[in-house]
């Protein structure tokens, strides 16, 4: 019914607008086409200049009401930190506020410029068109300009870009995310520090085997497993290597509060590093937002489910990552119970009759 | 240049004013409807059937639109008058996930092929080539008509594909495998990827046909007197439109015959390591980022095939509506040169988040950031057009002005995007979607329109109503700036695209008013877009008459034919050309055609 009435009134409108047009055309014609024609000149020269007016007054009106709902990054001028939770993070927001003032100054500059000669230079029977086909100098003036303000904004791009997209360092953990439709998965490493080899073929949801890890690979005997659902734990001011995957299609690990993104490629590890500075806890304090959590969206368009495919990651404190991690236990203990030691004290090295053999192992570094 | 020889030469000449009426007396042969209205071989008219096509797919391009922004709009209401008309894609009133992401990767498809690249290049290239440059046709009439007709073949199958029982394409319309290749990642990827894949083969069919003629075209039929420096600023952006396409069409119909293979053949080339819906398959050795490069090496210079047309059209209503040349035309044609070179180095910005080598990805933020300073010549040189001028707000005037408004906005939000530093919190934001919609999508109507207003009296001998045509120009000025300019504000909140619920995310569930503000303006433009188009429809039987040879006061050739030509253009001698096309406003003057031969006292540009 309300469809229907909006329907009837747009119809009803158009067919008013179009009668005032076409009475405005006869109109015209009887006041003389040349003179209805410059009053319409008038009139639109003078909406240029309005929407001018109106459009910088929207520019501020839109910021004020929706600046503060985006992530702050931060201002060189006036000293605010950025929101940015990690160290790329504020590199990332730097860069931005640079581009935001080279940029915004040009809008501003030619946007005036444009409706303000539209307006001025508007037809005028006092008047004639100055004919001005070249001017070199100008030319060369124009193109430097840009140029000198991209150098300034590439030379701090591509010095930030390698910063991030250089090797982690040294101390740096790792922990495995893996995508499927619609879900993150998580491994780390245990004890060794060292993620064990997977195989896609080996991959047995059946068999407590989801990610498809080589149990032949006795760097797997301690991976911790974190399913679907469950939040993905990191140690704040400790960086962390992400080691990326993905199962069917191409998904993306996309880091708003981190600033990052990074694609998900089944056949075609990916690494991303970075180093988160600001605690879950304390991101709650300083948003005053009790219900703050660090999420992990899925930016790469990767079918039906793609709008829900979310994940979590608590920051916390080596302390409390550690006790976190003492409940974890290895999902090899997990797919074959018969060899947790907690739970059984007889040894069953006889198991491996049990996990098929591998050929090919695919951690690609 | 002799250009009679080609086509049927002087025996087809009319010399009527209205060729309705009196096309069976003056013709040696005779033209049935058939001939003359659907396989014409006429330029004029493929142009026409080009356009007319490309409106249909924008009605359903934007109807798309409209009902996928209701869904982000008010995503908790229902409206049960769709569940009417889209059944189980709309269950309960709802837009279901799948019918949302049919309609999105559908929408952009469209608009971006259909629309923006044929409508507009197919429009203007055929319509204007032969009449700017004084030629009585294209180089090949059968070529061009193939053309379209091709095109009208990718037409049908994209139409058809809209109907199959599991919808048609929707991973989007850069259509990344292994989503699209893989029938069990869902129904989106079942026959109606299938169908998308033919369709755009077809397309680039019809687009290599029309890209080869314009660029024979321009090359080799060019009246007597006019030189390639003398050419207006529309030719020498169709000319590198026609090469843009023609040198990256042929990349993207290889990357969709391999993944047809992919899809039905079993080849592994874009395919490896893969596991979906509890099923292990057997591909492996392929490259998921392989069809990535493929896709962008035409998906990169196709924003620029889409662009520069319209930043032709732009420069030549500019000059003739501020009656002032265009200012610093050489520098012009070199900014659309280099923006056509760069076009092709810069592709793989569409991809720093996928792994790319990060130091191949600084060559690529060097070469796209480049490309700032050719536009940022084209802005100024646009903006001293207008300085001291007489201006006439025709509304294809104030089309090309928004036209340069809105490709400074967007173009300066490029610069964020083709930084790679930015690009890893922004890329597939919302961010991204206001930038594109900007600087190619509205930008680019905003020529177009620009076009249609100028050209229509040349089309087809009447004017359009110019009161409805500056409703239109207003509402969509303002609508467009409503709809994406606080769309950025959502991307800089990280809020990715394609997300069709924002409710389940704590970081991104903010945006309700503006979610609504932007539906209900992209509903209120899309209606203007319909007036427009019953506009043209109306104006083309029942419009004001066009009543003088040259209503603008232009320079160009298409001004010295007939109201409505015939086929072949001019009635007798094809026009001899004297100067460029841009003497506004010389020696006290207010225009000089180009046929007029320069004076003694007259020093030649």
């Amino acid at each position: 019914m309300q469809t229907t009435f909006i329907i009837v009134i747009l119809l009803l409108g158009f067919l008013i607008t179009f009668q005032i047009a076409k009475a405005s055309e006869y109109v015209a014609v009887m006041r003389g086409e040349e003179k209805s024609r410059k009053q319409n000149n008038r009139i639109n020269a003078f909406l240029l200049l309005a929407f001018l007016i109106l459009g910088l007054i929207g520019v501020y009106y839109c910021n004020e009401r929706l600046g503060g709902k985006i992530l702050y990054f931060g201002s060189l001028i006036s000293g605010t930190p950025s929101s940015a939770a990690s160290n790329h993070g504020v590199h990332i927001d730097r860069m931005m506020e640079i581009t935001f003032y080279i940029t915004g100054f040009v809008f501003f500059v030619t946007q005036i410029v444009l409706f303000w000669f539209a307006f001025k230079y508007q037809e005028s029977d006092n008047r004639k068109a100055f004919f001005y086909p070249h001017n070199n100098k100008l030319e060369v003036i124009w193109t430097a300009i840009p140029a000198i303000a991209l150098t300034i904004m590439v030379g701090f791009g591509l010095y930030y870009w390698f910063g991030i997209t250089g090797s982690a360092p040294e101390n740096a953990m790792e922990v495995e995310v893996t995508g499927s439709q619609f879900k993150w998965e998580f491994r780390y490493p245990g004890a060794d520090g060292k993620l064990g080899k997977k195989y896609f073929r080996q991959i047995n949801e059946g068999a407590n085997n989801p990610l498809g890890q080589v149990w032949e690979d006795s760097t797997n005997k301690d991976d911790i497993y974190i399913p679907p659902g469950d939040p993905l734990h990191l140690v704040v001011n400790k960086p962390v290597k992400l080691v990326i995957n993905a199962k069917d299609v191409i998904h993306d690990v996309g880091l708003s509060h981190f600033r990052l993104k990074m694609d998900a490629v089944p056949g075609t590890p990916t690494t991303m590093w970075f180093t988160p500075t600001v605690t879950t806890a304390e991101m709650k304090k300083r948003n005053g937002d009790p219900d703050f959590v660090y999420e992990i969206s899925c930016d790469q368009m990767c079918g039906q489910g793609h709008f829900g495919m979310r994940g979590t990651i608590i920051v916390e404190s080596q302390e409390d990552f550690d006790l976190w991690m003492a409940s974890q236990k290895p999902k090899f203990y997990l797919a074959f119970p018969e060899k947790d030691p907690s739970l059984l004290k007889a040894k069953a090295d006889t198991a491996n009759k049990t996990a098929p053999l591998t050929v090919v192992t695919q951690q690609k570094k | 240049m002799s250009n009679d020889a080609h086509v049927h030469g002087q025996s087809e000449v009319i010399t009527h004013h209205d060729v309705h009426h009196d096309e069976h007396h003056v013709h040696h042969h005779k033209e049935t409807f058939i001939t003359k209205y659907i396989f014409s071989q006429d330029h004029k008219t493929i142009g026409k059937q080009f356009l007319i096509t490309g409106i249909v797919w924008a009605i359903i391009g934007g109807l798309f639109s409209v009902l996928f922004r209701l869904q982000l709009g008010f995503p908790e209401q229902t409206f049960p008058i769709l569940e009417t008309f889209f059944g189980r894609w709309a269950k309960g009133g709802q837009i279901q996930p799948e019918f949302y992401y049919a309609l999105v990767t559908i929408h952009g498809t469209v608009l971006v092929f259909f629309v923006l690249t044929a409508g507009l290049s197919g429009t203007f290239a055929n319509l204007l080539i032969p009449l700017q440059l004084g030629a009585r046709d294209m180089a090949s009439p059968f070529l061009n008509m193939l053309s379209y007709w091709f095109f009208f073949i990718a037409s049908v199958i994209m139409f058809s594909s809209l109907f199959v029982h599991t919808g048609p394409a929707s991973g989007g319309w850069t259509v990344y495998p292994p989503l699209s290749a893989l029938h069990q990642a869902g129904q989106g990827s079942a026959i109606g990827m299938d169908l998308w894949l033919i369709s755009m083969a077809m397309f680039i069919v019809s687009s290599l046909l029309g890209g080869l003629n314009y660029i024979a075209t321009i090359l080799n039929m060019r009246t007597k007197g006019m030189s390639m420096t003398r050419m207006p600023l529309t030719m020498w952006a169709i000319l590198f439109t026609a090469i843009l396409g023609v040198l990256s069409f042929p990349v993207l119909l290889s990357g969709a015959i391999l993944l047809l293979f992919d899809r039905n053949l079993g080849t592994s080339f874009y395919l490896s390591d893969i596991y979906v819906q509890g099923q292990i398959l057997p591909n492996e050795g392929g490259s998921a980022i392989l069809f990535q490069h493929l896709f962008w090496f035409l998906g990169h210079p196709e924003v620029y095939i889409i662009l520069l047309p319209a930043m032709g059209m732009v420069s030549e209503i500019l000059a003739v509506n501020s009656r002032k040349p265009i200012f610093g035309y050489m520098a012009m044609v070199g900014s659309l040169f280099a923006i056509c070179i760069l076009a092709f180095l810069v592709w793989a910005h569409h991809m720093f988040v996928t792994g790319l080598n990060p130091f191949l990805g600084a060559f690529f933020v060097l070469l796209t950031l480049l490309i700032a300073v050719p536009s940022a010549i084209k802005v100024f040189n646009w903006l001293t057009t207008l300085w001291r001028g007489n201006i006439r707000f025709t509304p294809g005037m104030l089309f090309a002005i928004g036209f340069v408004s809105l490709f400074i906005s967007g173009g300066l939000t490029g610069l964020f995007l083709g930084n790679s530093t930015i690009d890893l919190h922004l890329h597939d934001t919302k961010f991204v979607v206001a930038h594109f919609h900007i600087v190619m999508g509205v930008a680019s109507m905003f020529g177009m329109h620009a076009g249609i207003y100028h050209w229509f009296p040349k089309m087809f001998g009447r004017y359009l109503n110019h009161t409805l045509g500056y409703i239109h120009f207003w509402v969509t000025m303002v609508g467009a700036y409503l709809i994406f300019w606080p769309m950025h504000y959502e991307g800089l909140a990280g809020v990715p695209r394609r997300y069709l619920d924002l409710r389940g995310w704590h970081s991104f569930n903010k945006f309700d008013d503006l979610n609504k503000m932007i539906t209900v303006v992209s509903i209120i433009v899309f209606a203007v877009q319909l007036m427009f188009v019953f506009n043209f429809f109306y104006s083309i039987f029942k419009g004001r008459k066009v009543r003088t040879q040259n209503p603008w006061g232009a320079n160009t050739l298409e001004w010295t034919t007939p109201i409505n030509p015939g086929h072949g253009n001019w009635p007798g001698e094809i026009p001899e050309v004297h100067r460029w096309a841009y003497d506004y406003a010389k020696d006290g003057r207010e225009f000089i055609p180009q046929t007029e031969p320069v004076g003694p006292n007259e020093t030649e540009h």
